[in-house]
């Protein structure tokens, strides 16, 4: 029963999140972000999802596609 | 009028590509199975589908409109840039791109090992499951980004259309060439795909949170095409980078990884 309710929750947990968890925080602290400051400021807010997005993906990108440490050439 | 096109060709490409995938499996369920466990386990499918559809359409349309925009809007952004990461990665030549000849060819061999264990209703379980499993998990996204996109767009009725045009579209090309559709440019769509997934969902959930876009909804017109030109830079971005290393790998044996397809 616990087996099945683990790969119930991370068949979820992949299909939602997915490779990189930390986008899945990174929107979430945007939205967060975006609707405090929404109701403290009359200043557009829209740019923060904007510039948020642009920046995990580059990050989460940086991340996928950096060769492992072991395999970066040693510095003298 | 525009959103309605934007909204349906979202749809149908999404439900393209993964009632490909489906197709995929249930073919070499059927050729590797047998035809009757496959088309079963379709059918079952299809029906736990259409009860999934029943139980979530009537409760995503009755939470209000900002909730609605700001859960399922950060729920599809999140999803959207799940499918716009693996599509840079795959057209920058960091991951393996998805073959569907190569994917029907394992999952045919898979089945033509595997034991056979019979039913009263089902000749051959494993043929049944394959078909069933693929149909559900490949059909979950579609019911996923249908709903969304219908219910936070006020057209649902626009999105089953694209997707039930896709699946049948598909299905009426594979039931005539009886093969996996390799020459579907696959990947193509799933950049697109990706693309249109994380600009609305930008969109809604921004607004859902208490933003307003400038120009509201025409502000769409500007976020796609820039979230797709971004996307396309970085895959620029990464070839380059992903051309230096591998100078740098040849003196020094390191390259960047290559994930596995999925």
């Amino acid at each position: 029963m616990t087996r099945r309710l683990r790969a119930f929750g991370a068949f979820w947990y992949g299909f939602v999140v997915g490779d990189d968890w930390q986008v899945a925080v990174g929107v979430v602290v945007a939205l967060a972000l975006t609707a405090v400051t929404s109701r403290a400021a009359t200043l557009p807010t829209w740019w923060i999802v904007a510039v948020a997005v642009a920046g995990l993906l580059a990050v989460s990108l940086r991340r996928a596609t950096r060769p492992a440490r072991r395999d970066r050439p040693a510095r003298k | 009028m525009w959103g309605n096109w934007a909204l349906f060709l979202a749809v149908f490409l999404a439900c393209a590509v993964e009632a490909v995938e489906a197709l995929t499996i249930v073919l070499a369920a059927g050729i590797g199975r047998g035809w009757r466990s496959a088309l079963t386990g379709l059918l079952a499918g299809l029906l736990i589908l259409a009860v999934i559809v029943a139980a979530l359409g009537p409760a995503i349309s009755a939470i209000p409109l900002n909730g609605l925009r700001l859960v399922v809007g950060a729920l599809l952004l999140i999803f959207g840039l799940q499918w716009l990461r693996k599509a840079i990665l795959r057209a920058s030549g960091h991951k393996a791109h998805h073959d569907e000849t190569l994917a029907f060819q394992k999952t045919l061999t898979d089945a033509q090992h595997a034991t056979a264990r019979s039913g009263v209703l089902v000749p051959d379980w494993y043929g049944f499951t394959l078909a069933f499993k693929g149909v559900v998990l490949e059909g979950l996204e579609v019911v996923f980004i249908a709903l969304t996109f219908g219910s936070n767009q006020h057209h649902v009725g626009v999105a089953a259309l694209a997707a039930l045009t896709a699946v049948l579209v598909v299905a009426g090309v594979g039931v005539a060439v009886r093969s996996p559709l390799s020459r579907v440019p696959e990947n193509a769509m799933k950049f697109v795909v990706g693309v249109m997934l994380t600009a609305f969902g930008m969109f809604w959930a921004a607004e859902g949170a208490g933003a307003r876009w400038p120009g509201s909804d025409a502000a769409l017109l500007i976020l796609i095409p820039a979230v797709g030109l971004y996307a396309a830079a970085l895959v620029m971005l990464l070839r380059r980078r992903g051309r230096s290393d591998t100078d740098v790998g040849d003196s020094h044996g390191a390259a960047g990884p290559v994930e596995a397809p999925a």
